[in-house]
């Protein structure tokens, strides 16, 4: 019998690691939920660049300042452009027909983009390497393609930190799978390093505009947890207590 | 006497308290020698008890209504205060009661539970089975996802394959063309009311039906054959207080790997939250791969390995319900003298080992895309699923038993 379930185990362990496969390539994001700092330059990135086309409109702004260590008087003057009020959702003026009719499909919500994703790192993952993979391709209509989301409609809005680049490789990426190389054609603001640290904050940001309570759920789950031990040994005693007399 | 012995005796002289209390835990008599399989349908009622209360919470603050739903999801996670952990409770907990079903189910095969004189408690077990499998499959369109919306799809539009009614059939469940508003309302209906009272009575009947025959056990001995002077069974002891604190180890237990998934993995790699319903459900664009949730993988596998008639794929839906249906006749299949698998031959056991592998396997292969050698596997492996029970009459009696003791063996 014990052979057997030996077995069981051995073959959904198998199934569950070959389900994560995919072929994309991806990079590693490596956030930090709990770097304030580099949250808030995301929610600077974001509210600046992101949140003029697509929404979050599952988030409130004062929520973000709360977690984010932002004051409501400071989210008010520096990351709502809008007459929005503090304690409003983060929508946009943008109707989804006129997103539709300008860029061929509207903008997506941006609350659950990374969840949407994927599981665990695969959606910090797959955000990172999306904004790092503009490339110039003059047969798309806003003349850019990325690797990670082919025939994106999405302009590269941040084309003015990153500068734009070219895909070196792109018979290979396409013909055998290999991994994307890029060459800068023109500057940015920021230099390839700090493009990539903004990167990672815009996703590290997205991640937690996500779930915002996950931070409270790996916080509480430690001790969630110590308790069911501790609480082990006390039921486990009381079930010894009265066993002793089962023979 | 004290005001509790009045109380309770003014209560006992109208209602059955007492009678009622000691009859189902202080005075039912339940084998000694119970092992770690013997934790599931405790832990399997804890899991009802808790879908039902976070379902309460829930439908608080959820809008069954297609252009709200999804968005009401969100507010629960954000809003409403622990609506996170209340979220994470319920749809983390439907994949876990379907765990402790399936191990429960699992321990009925190896013990022979489902053998004479239990057979009604088997199939009380069935038909729970059968609706938790429908309120899950309608609470999953709830969140209004893209797998919400394209599962559901695809799976009502089954009934389509139906010779002559099937596509009326199949609007008559929808309520439209299309899944729409229509059926998320219906489903909700469904979801929160009409499949839990049919589970709770359910349950109570199964409790009921094992409660009168008395429960089986690693064994397989009737602990009833052989009673004391004082008619109690010699190797029997009373639920309450030896089962009662047992099972809250196993609650502990349970709990410690249930929170570990809420509050670290909650998606577990995408198996209990999938990605894809993380975008709101667009009748306009069907995801790549559309997967039911891992518990209907098998059948779901099952379904896609049986070859189409043209392109009627009415066989493989009648295949898919065979699957469970045979469930059902598993008390007059098995002609073992023998219940426990302690006690049977070695064909039984490798049977069970095939059947078993072949469950696991078709799961897996549910979640891939139907093709090339998935679908070879997924064919041999249905057939190996069903082989379990159509050649079940013929290997239980060639299949060399041992003799069975009269007590049971250990503690």
């Amino acid at each position: 019998m014990k052979k057997i379930i030996i077995a069981l185990v051995m073959v959904s362990l198998s199934s569950l690691a070959s389900a994560a496969g995919g072929k994309l390539h991806l990079d590693e994001a490596n956030i930090d939920l709990t770097d304030k700092a580099s949250l808030q330059r995301g929610a600077k990135l974001f509210t600046n660049y992101c949140l003029n086309c697509h929404s979050a409109s599952f988030m409130r702004y004062n929520r973000m300042g709360k977690d984010l260590g932002i004051s409501d008087k400071l989210v008010e003057d520096n990351l709502i452009f809008s007459d929005a009020k503090v304690g409003d959702l983060m929508k946009v003026a943008m109707t989804t027909e006129d997103g539709a009719s300008w860029f061929g499909t509207p903008p997506p919500d941006l609350s659950v983009i990374a969840r949407s994703k994927g599981a665990g790192s695969e959606g910090a993952n797959w955000l990172y390497t999306y904004f790092r993979s503009f490339y110039v391709d003059e047969s798309r209509p806003f003349g850019m393609n990325n690797t990670v989301f082919k025939d994106v409609g999405m302009p590269h809005v941040l084309w003015e930190l990153q500068g734009m680049q070219k895909l070196v490789n792109a018979d290979e990426v396409k013909e055998h799978g290999a991994t994307p190389e890029f060459a800068l054609v023109s500057t940015g603001s920021m230099t390839a390093e700090e493009y990539d640290t903004a990167a990672r904050d815009l996703t590290n940001f997205l991640v937690y505009v996500g779930e915002p309570s996950q931070l409270k759920r790996l916080g509480l789950g430690g001790w969630v947890l110590a308790f069911l031990v501790l609480f082990f040994f006390v039921s486990y005693a009381l079930k010894k207590e009265y066993w002793k007399d089962v023979h | 006497m004290s005001m509790f012995d009045k109380t309770l005796g003014w209560v006992d002289d109208r209602f059955p308290l007492t009678k009622l209390w000691t009859e189902h835990m202080a005075a039912y008599y339940a084998p000694k020698n119970f092992n770690f399989w013997y934790f599931f349908g405790s832990l399997a009622l804890l899991m009802l008890v808790m879908q039902i209360v976070t379902g309460i919470f829930l439908t608080m603050n959820y809008n069954p209504d297609a252009t709200l739903a999804f968005a009401s999801v969100e507010y629960i996670m954000r809003d409403v205060e622990w609506g996170w952990l209340i979220r994470y409770l319920h749809s983390t907990g439907a994949s876990a009661f379907f765990v402790i079903v399936y191990l429960h189910m699992f321990r009925g095969l190896m013990y022979g539970s489902y053998k004479k004189p239990r057979e009604l408690i088997w199939l009380f077990g069935m038909f729970i089975y059968l609706a938790l499998m429908a309120e899950a499959f309608m609470g999953y369109l709830l969140p209004w996802g893209q797998m919400s919306y394209w599962g559901a799809q695809v799976i009502i539009s089954l009934f389509g394959a139906v010779p002559f009614v099937g596509e009326e059939l199949a609007i008559w469940i929808r309520g439209d063309f299309v899944i729409s508003d229509a059926t998320l309302n219906r489903f909700f209906a469904f979801h929160v009311i009409a499949l839990p009272i049919v589970l709770l009575g359910l349950v109570v009947a199964h409790i009921i039906a094992l409660h009168e025959v008395g429960s089986n056990n690693p064994d397989g001995v009737e602990i009833k054959k052989v009673k004391g002077a004082d008619g109690i069974p010699l190797d029997g002891i009373p639920f309450h207080p030896y089962y009662s604190v047992k099972d809250i180890v196993g609650v502990v237990v349970f709990l410690f790997f249930f929170s570990a998934v809420i509050f670290f993995w909650p998606e577990l790699g995408g198996w209990f939250l999938e990605k894809d319903n993380f975008v709101p459900a667009n009748p306009l664009k069907t995801p790549e791969h559309i997967v039911p949730l891992w518990y209907f993988t098998p059948f779901y596998a099952i379904l896609r390995a049986v070859p189409t008639i043209g392109v009627s794929q009415f066989p493989g839906v009648v295949a898919m319900g065979m699957a469970i249906v045979f469930l059902f006749f598993l008390p007059w299949l098995d002609r073992s003298p023998v219940k426990s698998i302690r006690f049977r031959g070695g064909i039984y056991k490798f049977a069970l080992a095939v059947f078993t592998i072949s469950f696991i396997v078709l799961g897996w292969l549910g979640t891939k895309p139907a093709g090339g050698n998935y679908l070879i596997a997924s064919q041999v492996f249905t057939i190996l699923y069903f082989a379990f029970f159509i050649l079940m009459p013929w290997y239980t009696t060639i299949d060399k038993t041992k003799p069975v003791p009269e007590r049971v063996t250990s503690k």
